[in-house]
């Protein structure tokens, strides 16, 4: 087990100095594909302009669990989750869930058109401190997205953890994310996946409930397992309180992604502040130690 | 009987529950099988048992006129369905359809009943166990009316 100084500077400094980008410096990128995942949910593939005149880093090197700024021109600039794969470089995939105009405007752009990245910005998921350990991804929703580089990490890298189990609950069969996927991460050796939505419909013939309820089938080993979780922050309350209490995960290896008003990605505007944090800077990534005191807290 | 007993010891429902009371529930559990849109029971019959899932998949709906059945819950392999044969009037309030064929333990609400009036302390064991059952259904029900995925959030 990494010793907790060690973890807090994982979370801290996930990219080095050395491929650290101008946080202020717009990349342009190409769309590669936009792929429909749910009625008002897209994948979107882009491509980073081979020569990027400013800092000349690789725009496309990322941590799991952190964001970029993207910047849908002549709309407005908006935080979005990278969800591929961080050992693929030269591509970078977003999914994004079509709620307001910018994301509209986004998710109706076509191959071959352009945007603008910043980033990636942010703390990411501290695999390494599960390393020897079961991995636990609990994700609600469009939760699954930000956790989705960490299964494929933990994949590529086999070795270096246990058992991989991952819960996801969304609100019906049809907002199920990377279904495909889902199925095929539950076929791997020692993975266990298990899905639940709030509402079934008439053909649905998987399981109905909170995604809480998915913990019933799981044998837990809580001295040896690291949970990573996202999704709405009352689900991640519950989720908590499940591992903490009734499972006995401690504290220090219950990890969350917080997702606030992130707007400009450098910790300036104060619009993501939470208590004592600037979420894009400080963020979106904390371990539960740190949120303790804040989640949950009716000021906030 | 046994054999019963047996898998009635190592269901987490009944951990540490005194090997006598487990002798005096044995009496009143029987195996069941129940076939793929078979009904375990439905809506305002009579509440005579409770079950401990073994296998398979069971849909808790409730019918809704001119529209498809409403799926509520699903219950499976390992869960406790049904506490209605415990509190008056002692009917079910939903259906409780066969998704994936289902080998269950029944348990004979009435014959519970019985034991449970006869020895209090039996009762009171068995009344925590499923107040637990009823305040985790609680709390996952408020979550699930909170709708937590819609965009609001």
């Amino acid at each position: 087990m990494l010793p907790d100084s060690e973890i807090a500077s994982e979370i801290a400094s996930p990219v080095t100095a050395a491929v650290r980008p101008d946080p202020r410096f717009q990349h342009g990128c190409r769309v590669e594909s936009i792929t429909r995942e749910t009625p008002d949910t897209f994948t979107l593939v882009v491509i980073p302009d081979a020569v990027t005149p400013g800092d000349g880093v690789d725009v496309h090197r990322f941590a799991p669990g952190q964001f970029s700024m993207i910047y849908v021109y002549g709309i407005g600039e908006l935080p979005i989750s990278i969800s591929g794969d961080p050992n693929l470089p030269g591509r970078l995939v977003y999914t994004v869930r079509s709620v307001g105009l910018a994301t509209k405007q986004l998710v109706s752009l076509r191959p071959g058109d352009w945007l603008g990245v910043r980033g990636p910005f942010g703390t990411s998921w501290p695999v390494r401190a599960a390393h020897g350990k079961d991995v636990l991804i609990v994700a609600g929703g469009i939760g699954l997205a930000p956790l989705r580089p960490v299964i494929y990490h933990v994949l590529r890298n086999r070795d270096d953890f246990v058992r991989l189990i991952v819960l996801y609950g969304a609100r019906s069969a049809q907002d199920l994310l990377y279904r495909k996927e889902l199925a095929e991460w539950g076929r791997q050796p020692d993975t266990q996946v298990l899905t639940t939505v709030d509402y079934g419909g008439v053909h649905w013939r998987g399981r109905v409930g909170v995604v809480t309820t998915l913990f019933k089938h799981l044998r837990m080993h809580p001295d040896r397992t690291v949970a990573f979780i996202c999704g709405p922050e009352i689900m991640m309350r519950y989720v908590i309180a499940e591992l903490e209490q009734h499972r006995g995960v401690p504290a220090r290896d219950i990890y969350l992604s917080m997702e606030r008003n992130m707007n400009c990605g450098m910790g300036f505007c104060g619009h993501c502040q939470y208590g004592p944090y600037f979420i894009c800077k400080e963020g979106p990534i904390f371990s539960y130690n740190r949120m303790r005191g804040l989640l949950g807290k009716y000021e906030l | 009987m046994e054999t019963l007993e047996r898998v009635l010891a190592s269901h987490p429902f009944f951990d540490g529950l005194e090997s006598a009371y487990l002798k005096l529930l044995v009496g009143c559990a029987s195996n069941v099988r129940f076939p793929a849109n078979a009904y375990l029971f439905r809506e305002g019959e009579e509440a005579h048992h409770f079950y401990l899932i073994r296998q398979g998949k069971i849909a808790l709906e409730i019918y809704a006129p001119h529209c498809p059945p409403i799926l509520v819950e699903t219950q499976e392999e390992g869960d406790i369905l049904g506490f209605s044969w415990l509190l008056p009037p002692y009917t079910w309030r939903f259906d409780a359809r066969v998704i994936e064929p289902v080998r269950a333990i029944a348990l004979d609400g009435k014959c519970l009943r019985t034991k449970c009036d006869q020895n209090h302390d039996l009762g009171y064991e068995l009344l925590k166990r499923f107040s637990n059952i009823m305040d985790q259904r609680l709390a996952a029900t408020r979550l699930q009316l909170l709708d937590i995925y819609a965009s609001r959030f």
